[in-house]
């Protein structure tokens, strides 16, 4: 029988959760005995290349890019997986929801101290996706079916949730892992 | 891997085995000839300004979340700077050396998981390579001994953070002043027990990159390489010092455009040019202007500019790789590998000295002094020269912040190699997956943490809509209004 496969992207957040996951060290050496990996940051699979038992998301929605990955998360993931504060709440990203962006773009490229740009230009290319009004829990945009708290989540509860539901046991973790930092 | 927007343009999406988010975007005429070849740095987050009001002692944990693959070094810079809010400069000796031990520990795990995790596929497998084996699970079953190596080197560094910072990412142990820890002596025999090992594998990876290196330098040579100004801190005597130091920069024949600047004074340096198509600015030497002085930062620009390194072991190695070019700056894009290796083996030996020096187990750990109003905190990150400066007023909340990251100092030289190996290896040929993968590969010389490199703000949106599973929109916005 096939191995199911595992997915993993990673939005608005900072990749600390990616590392949580690499925490689990030489476990890596068992967690590829019971999985293959499809599309994720760590391999060169840039689409998803078919159906996957889990998808694992890093970081909430701040522009319209990470909203078009999640929803194609969504399509091709039975079981998808909020992993961190970030996609669970947005995070440190979402503190920007109270601001003006107005005032955020003019400090960081026009009034900030090192800043050289003699005609005042923001960026504004074609290439750059859009930026969303505010940052955006992924649950707020797709069904969510489990969430693994933390900033980051320690690699032992994102491994021992990743076995229970490769290994179709309970998902029973203790306090100790779940406890919010 | 690729897809066209345009008949003439090719687009490499994501960019994968780096840290972050970029795209690549690559131009050609109506002769297929390369015409313009881009690295775009395509979030944003906003730290500068969204920090505004928050109390000082919060920044060390708070700003640590731009990247999460180097948390120590932001964490550390912000500490660095609030020190000199607090007065509290001068460390007392445990508690720099604790800051230390967390960051040469960070160094480790950080060049480690960049060798073997991120990077050693496309030597050990090739750069045309299936890209289903291409990563870190294909070296793990095909080279199961050399991915163990590198997997225990990054967690014994994982190991060194949590006993000084309290937690692998995202820690807490530098506060303004001082620190939270000693080291036990319990903590202390655990990493002794395995820090000769750690050594062993250290000189084992280096020799892989170095060999690798020599093996290929006809075609590594070449590869995406130019010549460019570097810049780092060093130590008033001129050693290699990750921790602290002064700016020294220097031209690609090795001229000396400044020394022992004292980075309070940054400004007078450095600044950062808007560019329209990255949330990343380009940052240049102010006396050699925006023309010709952009910089390299990171090991191969660290090992360049110091006099020597302060450990003998790595020292040894340090003179092997420059007589390579006769004791002048190397430029090649491919030796940040070569190097990257020399720092890590440099921090191993760094990592066995402190676990020596008994001042870890010192209970002083907090010094104050007078209470200052501005302050620059600057590290050699994993990745290069990071600069945080704030300004804080009498109700010690954040006024003023500004970053410049590691990465962003690379922002032009990413730039020149993605151009660089684009119209060598990308003109008027057929464009296969492999030719696509050499363009990353040279991306992945200098360790990109494009996470780091997202803290800018970005654009206004345009109108943006956010829908549910089900449809229905949840979010909108348009160009210059806030929606709720």
């Amino acid at each position: 029988m096939a191995k199911p496969k595992v997915a993993t992207a990673s939005l608005a957040g900072c990749f600390g959760c990616h590392m949580s996951i690499l925490d689990i060290d030489e476990r890596i050496l068992q967690l590829i005995e019971l999985v293959d990996f499809d599309k994720s940051p760590v391999d060169d699979i840039k689409e998803f290349t078919g159906r996957c038992a889990v998808g694992l998301i890093e970081g909430g929605c701040c522009n319209e890019e990470n909203v078009r990955v999640l929803k194609d998360f969504r399509k091709h993931c039975d079981i998808l997986i909020s992993v961190g504060e970030c996609a669970i709440c947005g995070g440190i990203p979402a503190m920007r929801n109270t601001i003006p962006l107005k005032e955020c773009m003019d400090e960081a490229y026009r009034n900030g101290p090192s800043v050289y740009n003699p005609t005042g230009v923001y960026p504004n290319d074609p290439a750059l996706p859009l930026v969303l009004n505010k940052v955006y829990p992924c649950h707020e945009v797709v069904k969510i079916d489990y969430h693994l708290q933390g900033c980051p989540p320690p690699a032992d509860t994102i491994w021992q949730a990743l076995v229970a539901l490769l290994t179709n046991k309970p998902m029973d973790l203790p306090y100790e892992l779940i406890k919010y930092d | 891997m690729s897809h066209a927007s345009s008949p003439n343009m090719i687009v490499i999406e994501p960019v994968t085995r780096v840290e972050g988010h970029g795209k690549v975007t690559i131009q050609l005429d109506d002769e297929r000839k390369v015409k313009q070849a881009r690295l775009h740095i395509v979030e944003f987050r906003g730290f500068e300004r969204f920090i505004h009001g928050r109390p000082f002692w919060e920044i060390p944990v708070l700003v640590q979340r731009l990247c999460g693959i180097c948390p120590v070094s932001h964490h550390l810079a912000a500490a660095k700077a609030m020190d000199r809010i607090v007065g509290g400069e001068n460390l007392t000796p445990t508690a720099e050396k604790m800051r230390r031990l967390m960051h040469y520990g960070q160094m480790l795990q950080s060049h480690a998981l960049h060798f073997f995790h991120l990077c050693s596929p496309d030597f050990l497998f090739g750069f045309d390579a299936d890209p289903a084996i291409r990563n870190v699970i294909g070296v793990a079953k095909k080279f199961p001994d050399l991915a163990v190596q590198g997997v225990m080197l990054r967690k014994y560094g994982q190991e060194i953070i949590k006993a000084t910072a309290g937690k692998k990412i995202h820690g807490t142990g530098a506060i303004p002043g001082g620190v939270n820890k000693n080291l036990s002596i319990a903590e202390r025999d655990v990493f002794l027990k395995d820090i000769e090992q750690i050594v062993a594998w250290s000189v084992g990876a280096l020799k892989v990159a170095k060999d690798y290196t020599a093996a290929n330098l006809k075609e590594l040579a070449d590869f995406g390489t130019f010549d460019s100004n570097h810049l780092s801190l060093v130590r008033a005597d001129g050693a290699m010092d990750l921790y602290h130091g002064n700016l020294r920069a220097i031209d690609a024949k090795g001229k000396k455009i400044f020394d022992q600047v004292d980075y309070q004074n940054y400004l007078d340096y450095i600044v950062e040019e808007v560019k329209p198509w990255s949330y990343m600015k380009f940052p240049f030497i102010k006396s050699v202007g925006p023309e010709n002085g952009w910089y390299r930062v990171g090991p191969l620009s660290r090992v360049n500019l110091c006099d020597f390194i302060p450990t003998p072991m790595a020292e040894a190695e340090r003179k092997q790789f420059m007589a390579l070019t006769k004791g002048a700056p190397n430029n090649i894009t491919m030796a940040y590998h070569w190097t990257r290796m020399i720092e890590l083996l440099h921090s191993a030996e760094v990592i066995r000295d402190l676990l020596h020096d008994k001042d870890l187990q010192g209970t002083d750990l907090v010094v104050k002094g007078e209470r200052r109003r501005e302050a620059v905190g600057l590290i050699e990150a994993p990745r290069g020269t990071l600069f945080h400066h704030y300004i804080v007023d009498d109700n010690d909340q954040i006024v003023r912040c500004n970053l410049i990251v590691s990465t962003t100092n690379n922002n032009t030289p990413m730039n020149r190699a993605v151009e660089k190996v684009a119209k060598d290896y990308l003109s008027g040929v057929e464009v296969t997956e492999g030719l696509l993968n050499r363009v990353e590969i040279a991306i992945r010389a200098y360790d990109p943490c494009l996470s780091c490199a997202t803290h800018a703000m970005g654009q206004m949106p345009l109108v943006v809509e956010v829908v549910d599973a089900a449809g229905k929109v949840v979010g909108r916005g348009e160009r210059g209004t806030r929606i709720g």
